[in-house]
């Protein structure tokens, strides 16, 4: 069963959060054969945000607006057999620490239905 | 009663009249049969369940299998061991299921593969009986990923084995409501896969008071509204109470769990004392103590003990020692207050809310006087989290009235009026303003 987990940036400076941290996460992820994939975002204030309205027009703006203080700032995508595991996964980041949070998503299988 | 679901329920008369040579017989059995599949059916659907992992199709096939036994039942007589009876019979059809539909078998057999792997002992149903997977469901039901609001619903529906509308009766909203938020949280299980497992040792800690919120909070939907006219309410509380019984016996060696299970066999011991002839509130001062339920208090004071043995004691311990020193007391002056407010200070540090700061107020006004009381009430007064909560102005009216204090108190009572939610507290607050304002009037006249 994959889950995404969503890493939403708590602030910056916060105890747990160094590059090093971050490291120690996705090895220890790779040495347990969990990881999947994922990746860290770049900067908000480089996001672009394109929406094509009825009419076909593309609209194209600057980022997403964040005004929220919940800012994307990466994913992992992780295989394991259920949410509690996947939750035990979510608490090691070292994004769910120092206001930051992680969004625990599963993701959609339609193999079910494929036979 | 006991049905899982909507299209069980007429099942109960169908057997009786198919059956036309077995009438007697059928009449004679159905109350057993009913009886047996109600104290079995948590127990059933957590078997099924662990052997399945998959909540619906557990649901259905008990569904069918208690179909099964009221046509067979009262024909063949209630077979000797009831419960296996009915695994066996869940299971086949459950097997049968899956031979008819290849894409539920492929999503099983994964799911069968990964069961057998965590837990390689099969349970140990072959020599008769249904073993007991109930602890797995509570922890399911109370799981932190599902919404607060459907944990109590689903504990009630999957464990007590209630239908949908008598949950939706419990939580006095429709059945169609309540009907989808069950869909709904039964879809989250089993899209996101939460896990039908008991915690390990290390995240118990974390766990169980999950479980026991939801049995609480059960207890008191169902006690809170004892008001005479909806015993319905009164049934909750039982169901609680007996939902709790069975976890204190999964985890006998959990102090918490024997904590709560004392805690409301020290309350619902004084159910019937409660309320008066019309089923008006009577408060503690007010209750005939002879109409309290002894072999209940009796068994909640043991367990107590047990409670608060051998490690540092928690909240619902505590709370159970505080109710059990109210129940052995002879009246409400002879109560041991200080002992009260000694547990109240504990209880304070262990759970700091306002609310325990409230009932420690009344503890101390009843150990120390009520100007003690009142002294420790108006630290209160601006706490936010009190501000729409009556029994905090019923509590003023009523340590001002022991002053003689009677037109701040009719005030109390007046503001505590505007908060009460429930008709019996309303017309039990109408009563002492009235008596407040009565003497208050009173007072005046001595006055020259």
């Amino acid at each position: 069963m994959k889950y995404m987990l969503l890493i939403y940036a708590g602030s910056a400076d916060a105890e747990g959060c160094e590059p090093q941290d971050w490291m120690d996460y996705e090895k220890a992820m790779r040495d347990a054969g969990v990881l999947v994939g994922g990746h860290s975002l770049a900067d908000l204030t480089t996001a672009t945000t394109v929406r094509v309205d009825q009419a076909g027009e593309r609209n194209v703006t600057d980022g997403p607006f964040a005004e929220t203080r919940e800012v994307l700032g990466g994913y992992d995508v992780i295989d394991v057999p259920n949410l509690d595991v996947a939750l035990d996964w979510a608490a090691r980041c070292p994004g769910a620490r120092g206001g930051g949070s992680v969004v625990v998503r599963p993701i959609a299988d339609f193999g079910d239905f494929a036979g | 009663m006991g049905e899982s679901d909507a299209g069980a329920e007429d099942s109960q008369a169908r057997p009786l009249v198919g059956s036309a040579g077995a009438a007697p017989a059928s009449a004679e059995a159905a109350p057993s049969i009913e009886a047996a599949f109600r104290e079995e059916r948590g127990r059933l659907l957590a078997a099924l369940v662990h052997r399945f992992g998959d909540l619906d199709l557990a649901e259905e096939v008990a569904s069918e299998a208690v179909e099964a036994a009221l046509t067979h039942w009262p024909v063949d007589g209630v077979p000797r061991s009831p419960g296996a009876w009915l695994l066996t019979t869940a299971r086949r059809k459950a097997v049968d299921r899956l031979r008819r539909d290849t894409a539920y078998a492929a999503r099983l057999a994964i799911l069968q593969v990964e069961a057998d792997r965590a837990d390689p002992s099969p349970p140990a149903d072959a020599d008769g009986d249904l073993p007991d997977e109930r602890l797995q469901l509570f922890f399911t039901c109370a799981h932190p990923a599902l919404p607060a609001e459907d944990r109590g619903a689903l504990t009630l529906r999957c464990l007590a084995g209630l239908t949908t509308a008598e949950v939706a009766r419990a939580f006095l909203i429709p059945t169609a409501t309540m009907a989808q938020r069950i869909v709904r949280v039964k879809r989250k299980i089993r899209q996101a896969r939460i896990p039908f497992r008991v915690p390990g040792p290390d995240e118990l800690s974390e766990r169980l008071p999950g479980v026991l919120q939801v049995l609480y909070s059960l207890f008191t939907e169902g006690y809170a509204a004892s008001s005479g006219q909806t015993l319905q309410r009164l049934d909750i509380a039982e169901e609680a109470l007996r939902l709790t019984r069975i976890l204190h016996r999964l985890l006998p060696g959990e102090r918490e769990v024997a904590g709560l299970l004392a805690l409301l066999l020290s309350t619902h011991a004084r159910r019937d004392a409660r309320t008066g002839g019309d089923g008006e509130i009577r408060l503690l001062d007010e209750q005939d103590r002879s109409r309290w339920d002894r072999a209940m208090i009796e068994e909640g004071r043991a367990l107590v003990v047990t409670a608060l043995t051998g490690g540092p004691p928690g909240p619902y311990g505590v709370q159970a020692a505080i109710a059990a020193l109210h129940a052995e007391a002879e009246d409400v002056i002879s109560t041991d207050w200080p002992q009260i407010v000694a547990l109240y200070d504990v209880l304070l540090r262990l759970t700091p809310s306002p609310v325990v700061a409230l009932n420690r107020a009344v503890a101390v006004a009843m150990r120390d006087g009520p100007e003690a009381g009142l002294t420790l009430l108006a630290t209160l007064a601006d706490d936010p989290r009190l501000r729409d909560y009556s029994p905090y102005p019923t509590a003023r009216g009523d340590l001002l009235c022991r002053l003689d204090r009677f037109a701040e108190a009719a005030t109390a009572y007046r503001d505590a009026l505007a908060l009460a939610h429930t008709e019996p507290e309303r017309a039990h607050l109408r009563r002492r303003l009235t008596s407040a304002e009565h003497r208050c009037r009173g007072s005046h006249r001595i006055e020259p």
